[in-house]
């Protein structure tokens, strides 16, 4: 008896559309953030990797919980915000797209890190004495070597955000349409002891988060997620 | 931080146009979960132009939720005290509006027979769930009944929590938990009443069980909020309540 309700599958279209915007939001903030971490030589780099892998290690609901006392109308942001006329944005997609951002923040910025630093300087250096500009080193040595850690921290973003629930179960409430993403729909659906509906949406995110699985070892087999091992 | 701020207004600016404006948002206690579908439906009858969406969870968790400023138009609580709260700390557009009372009951699918409240202390019953008593209303009354039977010593360790009625009754649909406390209004339905059997807690054993609802500052000059407010006045909504085990305020 497995079939998928109108309602799941705009719990289904939330969660892709909130896995696609925060990965894409991701990638453009981690790509700077990972080549300094890959090349410099700063005292604070080993801070800033530690602070990279926190949400690896924090329980969803620390994190949580911060982003509602930080978005929330009483917050730091939630309340210049709401003097704004904007709005807070705690229990918004907004609200969860930065907390899926930050869960994500690891997979996104180890993988990139990594092929950065495995490319090591050479290929750079080569380039510079053919008299490649630096904008010109970045596209067409950098990206092309680069590429599978690109894909792989593109894919882990995606597929860690659809796996979520601590985090949004906080900051988003489960209001349908807006921030009831499948996971929390699954929740509710086992919370109102409708079986069938849960096991159609779990068998599609198993499904989906087994082949984005495959996609990242097929494409990186060397890949590990560094900083907590 | 700056970084984040910058992305949160960004993303702000593109979704603030996104929100599903039309739809009336209510919270409600898991205690309410069937009667409130059963109430929806029979409103939505009578309006079909007014579109409702419910929220369900413990009354605590709801409670802090519209603290937070979730764009809840009322608040259906399993209790009189969090709905008061909220008024207190001016969040609501109404008083308290007592709407029903409830019913706890003893839930179990390892007898045949209804088992009595004193008969959770024999050993067959090594898991007894309740909800959460710090935030949901029915869990804090099924600790108060244990303790007016002299028995909360006997069962303490025993006891498994939800974090709502729902839950705790899942714990012992699934055989985790040989018993469940939970409200008369889950165990009446049909899919729970076909597989285990029930037996009313005594109220004298616990505070009342009063439900009570406000609309929220969100849901002021709503339309269908009103609508629906004027609609639980009804006799129909009575009815309806009744139906699932709920007694009408006194």
């Amino acid at each position: 008896m497995l079939w998928i309700s109108n309602a799941d599958w705009v719990a289904l279209q939330l969660t892709l559309k909130l896995a696609s915007i925060s990965t894409g939001l991701l990638l453009l903030l981690c790509l700077p953030l990972a080549w300094w971490l890959a090349r410099s030589d700063s005292r604070a780099r080993v801070v800033v990797e530690a602070l990279v892998a926190m949400p690896l290690v924090l329980p969803p609901t620390v994190i949580g919980f911060y982003l509602l006392i930080f978005l929330g109308p009483e917050g730091w942001l939630g309340g210049l915000l709401e003097q704004l006329g904007i709005g807070h944005l705690a229990f918004t997609f907004t609200g969860m797209v930065i907390g899926s951002m930050i869960y994500s923040l690891p997979f996104a910025v180890q993988p990139m890190q990594n092929a950065f630093q495995a490319m090591g300087e050479r290929p750079l250096e080569v380039a510079a004495t053919l008299r490649a500009s630096p904008l010109d080193r970045f596209f067409t040595v950098v990206i092309p070597l680069a590429r599978n850690g690109f894909l792989t921290a593109a894919v882990l973003a995606f597929a860690h955000t659809l796996g979520e629930f601590g985090v949004l179960l906080m900051i988003g409430g489960s209001i349908a349409g807006e921030t009831e993403v499948a996971s929390i729909a699954i929740y509710n659906h086992v919370e109102a002891m409708d079986y069938a509906a849960a096991h159609g949406l779990s068998l599609f995110l198993l499904l989906m988060a087994f082949s984005l699985l495959l996609a990242v070892y097929f494409l990186n087999r060397r890949f590990k997620v560094v900083g907590v091992a | 931080m700056a970084a984040l701020a910058l992305t949160s207004l960004a993303s702000a600016l593109l979704f603030a146009c996104a929100a599903i404006a039309d739809t009336t948002r209510i919270a409600a206690a898991s205690s309410l979960r069937h009667a409130m579908e059963d109430l929806v439906a029979s409103f939505q009858e009578q309006h079909p132009e007014h579109q409702l969406a419910v929220s369900y969870g413990s009354s605590g968790s709801l409670r802090a939720q519209i603290a937070h400023g979730a764009p809840f138009a009322a608040f259906f609580a399993a209790d009189m005290e969090r709905p008061e709260a909220l008024v207190d700390s001016g969040h609501a557009a109404s008083g308290v509006r007592h709407y029903a009372s409830g019913q706890l009951v003893l839930w179990t699918r390892s007898r045949a027979e209804p088992p009595e409240l004193e008969e959770l202390t024999e050993s067959a019953f090594r898991r007894i769930a309740i909800a959460h008593p710090e935030h949901a209303p029915y869990g804090a009354r099924a600790l108060e009944a244990l303790q007016a039977e002299g028995i909360h010593e006997a069962v303490a360790d025993r006891l498994v929590t939800g974090n709502s009625v729902a839950r705790a009754l899942q714990q012992a649909q699934s055989g985790a938990a040989q018993a469940a406390l939970i409200p008369l209004s889950l165990a009446t339905h049909p899919s729970v009443d076909e597989q285990g059997v029930y037996t009313p807690i005594d109220p004298d054993l616990h505070a009342p069980l009063r439900h009570g609802y406000i609309i929220t500052r969100h849901g002021s000059g709503d339309e269908a909020m009103a609508r629906f407010a004027a609609f639980m006045d009804s006799d129909g909504a009575r009815t309806i309540l009744e139906e699932h085990g709920f007694r009408p305020p006194e």
